[in-house]
């Protein structure tokens, strides 16, 4: 059942939108984890000291997001490629009529997003990209999780790349979330312009939540 | 009116194939695509040259066979409407025209802007049909169905098969009529024993054919002569996920 299921291009769409849901669940509460740097330094470090506490929690979750990422990874760029050879000749006047850019744009903008994912992780996770601000600690001695964020965005590289990253991953989202319904069979003619304005405005919030922390720091609201 | 066309012909399915360009003069703007076009042929003819293929039936927007792709639209510039129901009016003198057939690896161009669209067929035969026994006429009140859910269903079949769907579709997806087929019959009792084996059947010869995959872009949609609307593919994938989970 499994190989017919997973052998059928709606088998195949389902488990793209059954775990582009659960990326973007993770995406909501790392937002929302994130955010916690507006209420200072403390209740941030606090936070990022008890989730390294919970190791039997964290790595689970981490190595369950990872398998995630990669079957959502490996199921869209495998329909990709079927669509591709789908229309061997293309034509020679391109137009569309009501497709959104964002729509067009979901393979580019998932692999721009995978890179910036990698580069996140080498960044604030395992420190390779600027150990300078890694080894900081705070005055009770706890990893330094505010001021090693509020000293990176302050270099405009960092920040412009987190900026940008956050526009494609708003573009990815504006299309990917609302598509969920419709992938699932959720859909109908009621609820689609509900859906589709959910999904955009979700993507929307997701973007000015997590582009306010590197604005805020170049700002200086962030000290 | 005078129009520049541009045009795909190819000789066979084995020909190479190359766009070619053709001036046609004094065309009234009542005339259909299709009447344009048979000026167009009527000229080569005059000529001695070979006159364009390109299907056409009912010339009356019923009978799906009509599928030119005009200036990269299917059925061009007119929504709800197939190429024989599309007149020159709604272009303006002296416009340059690209005239492509459907593109897709499970539609083989034939020639000029022929293709085979028996992929189609092939979708239908898999599962698109009830199994009932013939005789006499059931009478008709013995089957009792709301109006709500006989209209949906008629919404469903109202499809032509002509094939926009998939020529407009960036990825070449049949679903929407896949989903049109499966819909109109899940959505009636007469459909209901084979419910859900059709819509597996159905949607694993889909993908046999070489159709790409649906990824929500609702081109088809756009296109569609006959308006049917996506909720119809989100029903398919509803019927497709039940029908395996049971």
């Amino acid at each position: 059942m499994c190989k017919e299921f997973l052998g059928s291009s709606v088998g195949r769409k389902a488990v793209v939108g059954v775990t582009g849901f659960i990326l973007f669940g993770f995406v909501v509460v790392h937002t929302l984890g994130n955010l916690q740097i507006f209420l200072g330094r403390d209740p941030l470090n606090a936070y990022a000291y008890k989730l390294q506490s919970l190791p039997w929690l964290l790595w689970p979750a981490r190595v369950f997001l990872l398998a995630v990422l990669l079957v959502h990874l490996w199921i869209s760029l495998w329909l990709a490629v079927e669509n591709r050879r789908a229309r061997p000749t293309p034509y020679v006047f391109k137009d569309t009529v009501q497709a959104t850019l964002a729509s067009r744009t979901m393979v580019m903008t998932g692999l721009i997003i995978l890179l910036f994912i990698v580069y996140h992780l080498l960044h604030f996770t395992f420190g390779a990209t600027n150990p300078e601000f890694f080894h900081l600690t705070d005055a009770k001695g706890r990893h330094d999780v505010y001021a090693m964020v509020v000293l990176s965005y302050r270099n405009y590289w960092i920040s412009g790349t987190y900026l940008l990253a956050m526009f494609f991953l708003c573009l990815h989202l504006s299309h990917g979330v609302s598509s969920i319904p419709q992938s699932l069979g959720w859909n109908d003619e009621r609820w689609d312009p509900l859906f589709k304005w959910a999904g955009r405005a979700a993507a929307l919030v997701i973007f000015m939540g997590n582009s306010s922390m590197p604005l805020a720091a170049v700002v200086g609201i962030l000290k | 009116m005078n129009f520049r066309l541009k045009i795909w012909r190819q000789r066979s399915a084995e020909d190479r194939g190359r766009m070619a360009e053709y001036p046609v003069k004094d065309v009234s703007p009542d005339m259909s695509f299709l009447e344009m076009l048979d000026v167009l042929n009527e000229d080569l003819t005059q000529k001695g040259e070979e006159p364009l293929a390109f299907e056409h039936d009912c010339r009356e927007g019923i009978c799906g066979a009509c599928s030119l792709m005009i200036n990269g639209i299917a059925h061009g510039p007119e929504r709800a409407a197939t190429a024989c129901q599309l007149h020159m009016r709604h272009f303006k003198d002296g416009d340059t025209l690209t005239v492509e057939p459907w593109r897709a690896k499970a539609f083989p161009v034939l020639r000029d802007l022929v293709v085979d669209r028996s992929a189609l067929d092939r979708i239908v035969q898999a599962g698109g049909f009830i199994s009932v026994n013939t005789g006499s006429a059931p009478e008709a009140n013995g089957l009792l169905i709301s109006k709500e859910t006989s209209e949906k269903a008629m919404e469903a079949a109202a499809c032509i098969g002509c094939g926009a769907c998939v020529a407009s579709c960036k990825n070449a997806s049949a679903m929407l009529f896949t989903a049109a087929k499966v819909s109109h019959l899940a959505l009636l009792p007469q459909g209901q024993p084979e419910r859900a084996a059709r819509v597996k059947k159905m949607i694993a010869r889909m993908d046999e054919e070489g159709f790409g995959n649906c990824t929500n872009q609702y081109e088809c949609e756009a296109v569609c002569p006959k308006e049917i609307s996506v909720s119809f593919i989100a029903r398919m994938n509803r019927e497709y996920l039940k029908a395996q989970s049971t």
